[in-house]
């Protein structure tokens, strides 16, 4: 689900520690043998990441996934790691409102492009119409998917405004929850709906 | 705690709200409260309450063990075997110990002892070590050069049963017992790679059998199917001089900690577990496990916090799984169904691992005189089994339920009315009256009546699970001055909101709202409190901070009579009052009662009593209420007989859990316990590759859990059971929920095409292959 034509295999490829993996070992080792710290990240780039309306400056590597990016340097630990290669969703934020995996595009990738995270969705102290529903309609259990399930959500209102339960399955359907809120997060989706008409 | 032996009587509503109450007399102990009425008449239990840290989960600030990140902290990796079976010939470090971004090296395999220098499955740990950061450990494993030598290897239950097949442990050398939750019976026989067998019985089978006018024989097949939690298991462990504290992501923060003070040799009070957001365990997080015993290792070795969590491959690979059971099943009746005799022959395997079993189900369930069960361990060179959402009573109703429904179809008895027949259970009557009602069971057709492709059924099966209490559970309820409330345990929320449930039950003693009462757990810091397995959480808990809250309300009523010219016994607390019960104008806010306080705080800690009248089975800190827990689900589905595929459109689930205390987070567990028994029934499957000896879908893409898209309409009805056995007289939920689910939809898929299916996962080339309609595999 790459964008913009990288993929792993792209960036593997051109970094220092391309299929060399045991030779970049050695270089290692040989250097640590000579006394010398780890040699100097050659594939670290400063970039300046939009995340949540503020402009953040990082060192990251060429390999690190957005959602690496995101909960390490960035402390933003409410985007969560399910199985790292998009498969669960746990790890949705917005890129320019669009739901996306955050573990499936590098960081680099991102560019001037606005993401918007969990942390980024209520306003302040005032909950998102969503985040309201979903505690009143208890669309939650341990809570490990939801960050990414009402990012989904949200974003399914800003595009329809009155969806049907099909509707919303389908918007939740990437999500894998393994307590089993998806009826309480249709029911909470919905609700939501209803209040944001109001 | 009462004084011991001082009791007082007192006389308690027991039976089904809405279908009838007797007054029944128990001996409580006298420090303990009045009997609760039924929940309509109380003010907070029993209410839908949104859970207290909802609001943190929804914006993401509830922190998970793997978001914990102290300063300093290195980041772990497990090097695990790639052979199914192998000797560990030598193990090559220097590589990885020249690595100045490694701190520190831990093995997991003895080499020096041959019986041990052995793994046994893809994924076994052979060694862990930290790093600097998360890519340095990944390649520094790469550093590390093991010799392995690897041995013929067997990873189908059925193969694994023949005694040429390879032999999993030698003589001598298969695990005897289990830790955890389950404890396998001892000393059992093994003969090759099969252990056992563990029997039960009653009456005599065989004189039952021969009795019998019907002989209902079967044999039921249930697959290996893995936790999924969404966060994987990891630990944060911070070894310090003055002592060891642990963020886990744990079901059992008071039982880890004592595994960690007996394995790293250090008292109780320098060892601290801690847990705040918790992403599920569905039973495979309760005990330290290997991994947690390595990390540990770890930070002691390098001075640091190190974080290790699993990946998603190790998770479905190495963290628990339910074991598979293939079962042998003869039920005898009478020609108007009743039972003369049940017989049940289960081989299961867990792996390298123990308790493949089906639990007591056959055995409990239904009136039948004579009962035979012989239950084997199969050892497979897979990952080892654990506890998993109704361990054993899941597949173990599989098999019993689908055999029952042949049975009725064999008398030309309805399965509801063979219910009625055999069920001693008055509870499940009610259950199935209401059941049938909303499931519409009067308009079920003969099976595979429907015309055309897409065929219609309905189907309905029942479960059965012990209401399990962990006595040694403990919770300390304050009143500080100011009139706020702090409740504090280490009793841990895995999802299930029991937060909130212990507000509710303090809020209803002091005449408080739920968000008033502030509940601090997760952290051994705080009074011992009970396992979150079992079901057992709401009943352990819940009674003892009713207890303690009672008990200082008692000492608030003392401060604040004389204030209000009345005796103790003359208070009530309502509405954020205190008030004179005669004269509700005489009275002072909480908040003024508290002022009233000498010295800060008023504190009361209490620990779970027996259940009154006595529990009907004590194992050490755990026992048996004399009740058990039922349920009965009734399941509509839509079977299109041209792709196979099964459309599950509504299940009605109607279940008991004592007295509800929050029928908002019922009805979330209950979806979870059905969701999760679907997804059993259809989708899920560990598959290994015989000839590799590996699990080939070790992710969430191709190991199918159920999603949004195959969420079918769930009608849930909770009774309000009481029966007057503890202070709250609430149990469990979890599990109960998750037993009857695949039954219940294998017989509606029976009832829609009119072929049986007995083996689980009912994929859509399974049903094709019961039809007849596509190549059986040889």
């Amino acid at each position: 689900m790459a964008k913009g034509g990288w993929s792993r295999r792209d960036v593997l490829s051109r970094s220092v520690y391309a299929t060399a993996g045991v030779g970049a070992a050695q270089l290692i080792a040989s250097a640590a043998a000579a006394g010398t710290a780890a040699p100097p990240d050659a594939s670290a780039h400063d970039v300046v990441l939009h995340v949540n309306g503020i402009d953040r400056a990082v060192r990251i590597e060429s390999r690190a996934t957005l959602a690496e990016v995101l909960r390490g340097p960035l402390a933003l630990t409410g985007t969560k790691i399910g199985c790292n290669r998009g498969a669960c969703s746990a790890c949705t934020v917005w890129l320019d409102g669009t739901p996306i995996c955050s573990c499936m595009i590098f960081a680099v990738e991102v560019g001037a492009r606005a993401v918007t995270t969990i942390e980024g969705l209520a306003r302040g102290t005032e909950l998102h119409p969503v985040q309201e529903a979903f505690i009143a309609h208890d669309a939650m259990q341990c809570g490990f998917c939801t960050p990414g399930m009402a990012l989904s959500a949200a974003a399914l209102l800003e595009q329809n405004a009155k969806p049907t339960a099909e509707d919303v399955e389908r918007a939740i359907s990437g999500h894998v929850c393994r307590c089993g809120s998806y009826p309480h997060v249709v029911a909470a989706t919905l609700a939501a709906a209803e209040a944001r008409k109001g | 705690m009462a004084e011991s032996g001082a009791m007082r009587t007192e006389t308690f509503p027991v039976g089904v709200v809405g279908v009838g109450l007797a007054d029944e007399t128990r001996q409580i102990p006298a420090g303990e409260p009045p009997p609760l009425p039924p929940n309509a008449e109380l003010a907070v239990i029993g209410k839908p309450h949104p859970r207290l840290n909802g609001r943190d989960k929804v914006t993401g600030a509830i922190r998970f063990t793997v978001d914990v990140a102290p300063q300093g902290m290195l980041f772990a990796r497990i090097l695990r075997s790639p052979h199914p079976h192998a000797e560990v010939r030598a193990i090559d470090t220097s590589a990885a110990e020249r690595d100045p971004q490694v701190r520190a090296i831990v093995h997991a395999i003895a080499l020096d002892d041959p019986a041990h220098a052995v793994v046994r499955y893809v994924g076994q740990p052979v060694l862990a070590l930290a790093a600097t950061s998360m890519s340095a450990a990944e390649e520094a494993l790469r550093l590390v050069r093991v010799d392995y030598r690897p041995r013929p290897f067997v990873v189908d239950l059925d193969e694994a049963q023949r005694p040429e097949s390879a032999k999993v442990y030698d003589a001598g050398a298969a695990p005897g017992s289990s830790s955890g939750e389950l404890a396998a019976q001892a000393g059992l026989p093994v003969e090759g790679n099969v252990r056992g067998p563990a029997r039960a019985s009653r009456g005599d089978v065989a004189r039952g059998l021969a009795a019998a006018d019907v002989l209902v024989e079967g044999e039921y097949r249930t697959q290996v199917q893995t936790h999924c939690c969404m966060e994987p298991h990891g630990l944060v462990a911070d070894w310090r001089p003055d002592g060891l504290t642990v963020h886990f992501s744990t079901q059992f923060t008071a039982g880890v900690r004592r595994e960690l003070a007996n394995a790293f040799d250090l008292p109780l009070d320098k060892v601290r577990v801690v847990v705040d957001g918790m992403g599920g365990g569905f039973g495979s997080k309760s005990t330290l496990g290997n991994y947690g015993r390595l990390a540990v290792a770890l930070s002691r070795q390098a001075g640091a916090p190190v974080r290790l969590t699993l990946t998603r491959p190790e998770e479905q690979m190495d963290s628990g799984n339910r074991p598979a059971t293939h079962q042998r099943i003869r039920l005898g009746a009478r020609r108007d169904g009743t039972l003369t005799a049940i017989s049940v022959e289960s081989h299961g395997t867990a792996g390298v691992g123990l308790n493949a079993g089906v639990g007591n189900f056959a055995q409990s369930i239904y009136d039948c005189p004579n009962f035979a069960s012989a239950q084997y361990d199969v050892f497979t060179h897979a990952g080892p089994g654990s506890a998993m959402r109704a361990p054993g009573n899941t597949p173990g109703a599989w098999g019993l339920e689908t055999a029952i429904d042949e049975l009725a179809e064999r008398v030309g008895v309805d399965p509801l009315a063979l219910r009625a027949r055999i069920d001693p259970s008055p509870v499940r009557r009610e259950e199935r009256r209401i059941g049938a009602e909303k499931i519409g069971w009067a308009r079920r057709h003969a099976a595979g009546a429907d015309s055309g492709p897409i065929k219609r059924g309905v189907g309905m099966a029942q479960s059965l699970w012990g209401a399990n209490v962990q006595t040694a559970s403990s919770i300390e309820v304050r009143i500080l001055r100011d009139g706020s409330v702090e409740a504090l345990s280490s009793v841990q929320d895995i999802g299930s909101g029991i937060g909130v449930v212990i507000a509710q039950t303090i809020a209803e003693t002091l005449g408080l709202r739920p968000e008033q009462i502030a509940v601090r757990v997760g952290d051994t810091n705080y009074p011992p409190g009970p396992p979150s397995h079992g079901s057992r959480t709401t009943a352990s808990i819940t009674p003892p901070a009713r207890v303690a809250a009672w008990k200082l309300l008692r000492q608030l009523f003392a401060e604040a009579a004389p204030a209000l010219d009345a005796a103790s016994s003359d208070l009530v607390a309502r509405g954020g009052r205190i008030e004179r019960r005669s004269v509700p104008t005489r009275g002072m806010s909480f908040a003024e009662a508290a002022s009233l306080i000498k010295g800060d705080m008023l504190s009361a800690t209490e620990t779970r009593s027996e259940d009154y009248g006595g529990f009907r089975r004590t194992m050490g800190e755990a026992a048996l209420a004399q009740q058990d827990l039922g349920g009965v689900q009734f399941a509509e589905v839509a079977v299109d007989v041209e792709t196979g595929i099964v459309r599950v459109e509504t299940i009605v689930a109607v279940q008991d859990c004592g007295r509800p205390m929050n029928p908002l987070l019922l009805e979330s567990q209950i979806h979870g316990g059905v969701l999760m028994g679907l997804s059993y029934a259809l989708y899920e499957e560990r598959v290994l590759d015989r000839n590799a000896g590996r699990m080939v879908n070790a992710n969430l893409e191709a190991y199918k859990v159920a999603g949004p898209r195959e969420v079918p309409v769930i009608e849930v009805e909770v009774l309000e059971n009481l029966q007057g056995r503890s202070a709250t007289d609430a149990y469990g939920i979890a599990e109960p929920a998750n037993i009857a689910t695949a039954p219940a939809i294998g017989n509606a898929v029976y009832n829609a095409i009119g072929v049986r299916l007995r083996s689980l996962p009912m994929t859509p080339m399974a049903v094709l292959a019961a039809l007849g309609k596509a190549p059986t595999r040889s």
